[in-house]
């Protein structure tokens, strides 16, 4: 893994960039990075008690490591600030296991953050391996071009739902107490011990039951309280609703990289310097980002979406075993054997049903909070980058056909024609 | 803020109207002989797609885009001194070019296949060459061939420039004869109006082409002879396909001694706008198919987030998402029409011009044919003449006099073929010249306008966001 340093181009600081393969590929300083996409939900990280980012990742072959740092005024941790390296494996060991802990089935745990999917990227390096004595040199550096944007586009979004996942739980009052999830911010060493302890511990017992009971249980229970009814059929139909609408936005988000790809392709023939178009392409980028924003937002409250439905499963499973120890405990009382136990029991279930009913319309409440406050954000960000943008475009366009009309340069504006295509 | 404007270069309204067509009368031949070879060399030099100038134009270094990027005056003075000198040159700009303009009549009906598409041309000029100043016909699309067919047999082979015609599509045609009333057929006829329509405008801005009697012919009289060979499976059809593939024998056959280096740098030039062209209009063909694609994906999302916007319980994000949906809608219509644009400026030209290009190169052809006419013939002569000697030596008087009249029949002929070399080299520079000039003429209103169909579609996404954006900042 060699680390060049290079010039970033939003603000030309000095900045150490990775290479990956062979190819330098960032063009912009991790904070530029940042800073150009925005969070996908509110501001999480506005409780100073317990901040936390990930300001860095390293990718290597197949895995991304992850700097995770931590900045808190709480006396429970050792220090005041520190960092640690996580694998994306690590992430996923510590939602499984709030998933598994019985105390916190009354509230919504954040959905675990997808798998870093640089599949994308690895085709088109084969492709650009594969065809590179065939193409014009031109052609390859366009081809090398697009995968460096396409990878950092990847990369920028595992990064940013690695650290929402991290940020949810630190905002959350209940959670941000958990033991394993101050282990995962201060555990200097390796994760991948305590990771495979867990696998043998639960062996993913508990999820693999919520998968399978799902429908079945949450529409074949009979509802008491008309606040999870509402829910119930609410989170149901939005969930279908939502899964189409992200399905059609990733669509859209591909035919817009086609239509980018198809001017590469054209200004590559038409033999257009380097310098101008990676500053055209960072117009670009950015300018498909904010589509992003758009599909980013919906596939996020998808999965948030699904969390939510599994408290509802939970919450479904608490009142069917409460039902049925109601049934047990009339059973033993027609027997007359057992009784004590199966009062007991019936009693404990009430009292998980009783508590799991509370959180969880605790939780669903401001779940709907947070959602419209996010969607709101998210689509006013949209709309202004769609103007600014549009702004800039008509712009350059303005100036290129008065540029045209005043002089003969008529090869120079045909190529700077299909570069401001690039734009739309 | 934005840099609009940033030049007042000498005549800025230099608009392409008048740079239009130049007219034709008398005066022509001024324009034809003596070549200012300023003019020509003026456009080499705009025109070719690898001009090292341009990178160096282009490599500003890491300054924003929106920097002015004023291009050196050096550039912008002298041709556009050239360029009023072309008008003057051009004698008459008092008397305008012919225009005139296509539109689809009906499907005329017959049984069958034998149904066609008539078409309206209706022409409009100030020429005394032709009765009125504004008048119509009908054709058919084999009138378009036809008479295609006969400019080419006349003119090709003593090197003008003789624009193609559109090609056959027996599919497309099928399919509106069949009579489905549907968009692809639409689109298939508006395709073929348009592609007709700058067929008959290129044949009609070449001075030479205009004033044919077949032209003439065509644009005037209400009848018109049947061209029935040009139909592609009779006869003469069959006859062409033979003489082409005979054509590309012959010329990987020739080998020309090229004395004229013009000739030589000009094939080649044209050669590498061959390869580009090609490769630009495969691209843009596929952009026009992406944003089809992309207008589809918009109006499928724009649906979802509709039924999203419904079952989403809290009011103001409901109405929000239903707006969303509805600008998606809106800008999906706006990239159909973009793409619409894209195709009829973009792609349409480029293809028009790769088979250009080809006719192009066909009358460069025709040029090494006929050295080698003149080439054969002089070898023929020299034979005749070492027979001729041998005749005087071997003292055979009535054999000798029949060889006289054959040498002097054959120094005629290679005079002629001389004279026909020389002519088709002129009149090919000319033809070149002016076809350099109409290209960037025709590359540039034409990029021009499709600037424009741009910048109108950014415009309306501006409008449409705008008008969104206090719907979503409603959301409370």
């Amino acid at each position: 893994m060699v680390v060049i340093p290079a010039f970033c181009l939003n603000c030309c600081s000095r900045q150490l960039i990775q290479q990956f393969l062979g190819t330098v590929l960032l063009l912009y300083c991790f904070r530029c990075v940042r800073s150009i996409i925005r969070s996908v939900s509110v501001d999480l990280n506005n409780d100073a008690s317990l901040l936390i980012d990930i300001p860095d990742a390293l990718c290597e072959r197949d895995k991304v490591k992850f700097t995770v740092h931590t900045k808190t005024t709480l006396s429970s941790f050792q220090k005041p600030e520190f960092s640690v390296p996580r694998q994306h494996e690590d992430f996923i060991w510590l939602h499984d296991t709030l998933v598994e802990t019985e105390d916190y089935a009354g509230l919504i745990i954040p959905p675990a953050p997808p798998k870093p999917d640089f599949e994308g990227p690895r085709e088109k390096m084969h492709k650009l391996g594969e065809g590179e004595a065939t193409m014009t040199k031109e052609e390859y550096t366009k081809m090398k071009q697009e995968l460096e944007a396409e990878y950092l586009a990847v990369f920028k979004k595992t990064v940013q739902v690695h650290e929402i996942f991290l940020q949810r739980l630190s905002s959350h009052p209940i959670l941000n107490k958990d033991r394993n999830f101050q282990i995962f911010l201060e555990y200097d060493q390796d994760l991948s011990v305590r990771r495979k302890n867990a696998k043998e511990m639960f062996g993913g017992f508990f999820k693999n039951m919520v998968k399978s009971a799902d429908e079945v249980l949450i529409s074949g229970v009979k509802e008491v309280d008309d606040f999870f009814e509402q829910e119930k059929t609410f989170l149901l139909d939005y969930y279908s609703k939502i899964k189409d609408s992200t399905a059609k936005a990733e669509k859209m988000t591909r035919s817009h990289k086609n239509i980018a790809d198809d001017y590469i392709r054209i200004s590559a023939t038409l033999n257009i310097t380097m310098s101008f178009v990676s500053l055209q392409k960072v117009e670009g980028r950015v300018a498909s980002d904010q589509e992003l924003k758009l599909t980013e937002l919906l596939r996020y409250y998808m999965r948030d979406i699904q969390a939510a439905k599994d408290l509802l499963y939970r919450r479904a499973r608490a009142l069917a075993d409460y039902e049925n120890s109601n049934k047990a405990l009339d059973k033993a009382r027609l027997k007359s054997k057992d009784i004590p136990q199966a009062e007991e029991h019936q009693q404990q279930c009430l009292q998980k049903f009783d508590k799991l009913s509370e959180s969880g319309k605790k939780e669903l409440t401001s779940f709907k909070g947070r959602r419209v406050v996010a969607f709101r954000k998210n689509l006013i960000e949209m709309a202004e980058l769609e103007i600014k943008h549009a702004k800039v475009r008509s712009s350059i366009q303005l100036y290129y056909i008065c540029f045209i009309m005043c002089t003969n340069e008529l090869q120079y504006a045909w190529g700077i024609c299909k570069i401001l295509c690039e734009q739309i | 803020m934005f840099v609009l404007l940033c030049f007042q270069s000498g005549p800025a309204s230099l608009t392409t109207e008048d740079l239009s067509t130049n007219a034709n009368g008398p005066k022509q031949a001024s324009l034809f002989d003596d070549d200012p070879d300023d003019l020509f060399a003026e456009a080499t030099e705009e025109v070719s797609l690898d001009s090292p100038d341009r990178d160096v134009l282009l490599s500003d270094g890491p300054s924003p885009a929106i920097t002015p990027m004023t291009p050196p005056t050096s550039v912008i003075t002298p041709r556009i001194g050239h360029a009023h000198d072309d008008m003057f040159t051009h004698s008459s700009f008092d008397e305008f070019c012919c225009v005139l303009w296509l539109n689809v009549v009906f499907l005329v009906p017959g049984d069958g296949m034998n149904a066609y598409m008539a078409y309206k041309v209706t022409t409009k000029t100030s020429m005394s060459l032709f009765k009125l100043r504004e008048f119509s016909v009908r054709r058919r699309f084999s009138d378009f061939l036809g008479l295609h067919s006969k400019l080419a047999s006349k003119y090709l082979h003593i090197g003008y420039i003789v624009p193609p015609a559109p090609e056959k599509s027996i599919v497309g045609m099928t399919k509106v004869k069949v009579g489905k009333e549907d968009q692809s057929s639409n689109e298939f006829v508006e395709k073929r109006r348009s592609a007709l329509e700058r067929y008959l405008m290129r044949t009609v801005k070449h001075p030479i082409l205009l004033k044919d009697p077949d032209v003439l012919q065509f644009l005037e009289s209400s009848e018109l002879p049947r061209a029935v060979s040009t139909q592609a499976l009779s006869s003469a059809g069959l006859l062409r396909m033979v003489n082409k593939a005979a054509d590309a024998v012959n010329k990987m056959t020739i080998k020309m001694n090229e004395s004229d280096a013009w000739f030589e740098e000009k094939q080649q030039h044209f050669e590498n706008l061959d390869v580009q062209l090609r490769k630009l209009h495969a691209s843009v063909e596929s952009l026009v198919l992406h944003r089809k694609e992309l207008s589809m994906n918009m109006a499928s999302f724009a649906k979802s987030a509709a039924m999203l916007g419904n079952s989403e319980d809290h009011t103001a994000l409901s109405r929000a998402l239903s707006q969303l949906a509805e600008v998606e809608e809106k800008i999906d219509q706006l990239q159909q029409d973009q793409a619409n644009a894209d195709f009829y400026f973009l792609s349409e030209l480029l293809g028009d011009y790769v088979r250009l290009i080809t006719a192009v190169k066909g009358v460069f052809d025709q040029r090494m044919k006929t050295w080698q006419k003149w080439q054969d013939s002089q070898m023929m002569l020299q034979k005749k003449r070492e027979a001729e000697a041998k005749l005087q030596f071997n003292n055979k008087p009535d054999k000798l006099q029949q060889a006289k009249d054959e040498i002097k029949e054959l120094e005629m002929k290679v005079q002629q073929g001389e004279r026909d070399f020389e002519q088709i080299s002129k009149t090919i520079r000319k033809e070149v010249g002016r076809f350099e000039k109409e290209r960037v003429k025709d590359f540039k209103s034409t990029v021009i306008q499709y600037l424009e169909t741009l910048l109108q579609t950014q415009q309306q996404m501006i409008k449409y966001w705008e008008a969104f954006l206090p719907e979503a900042k409603a959301i409370s």
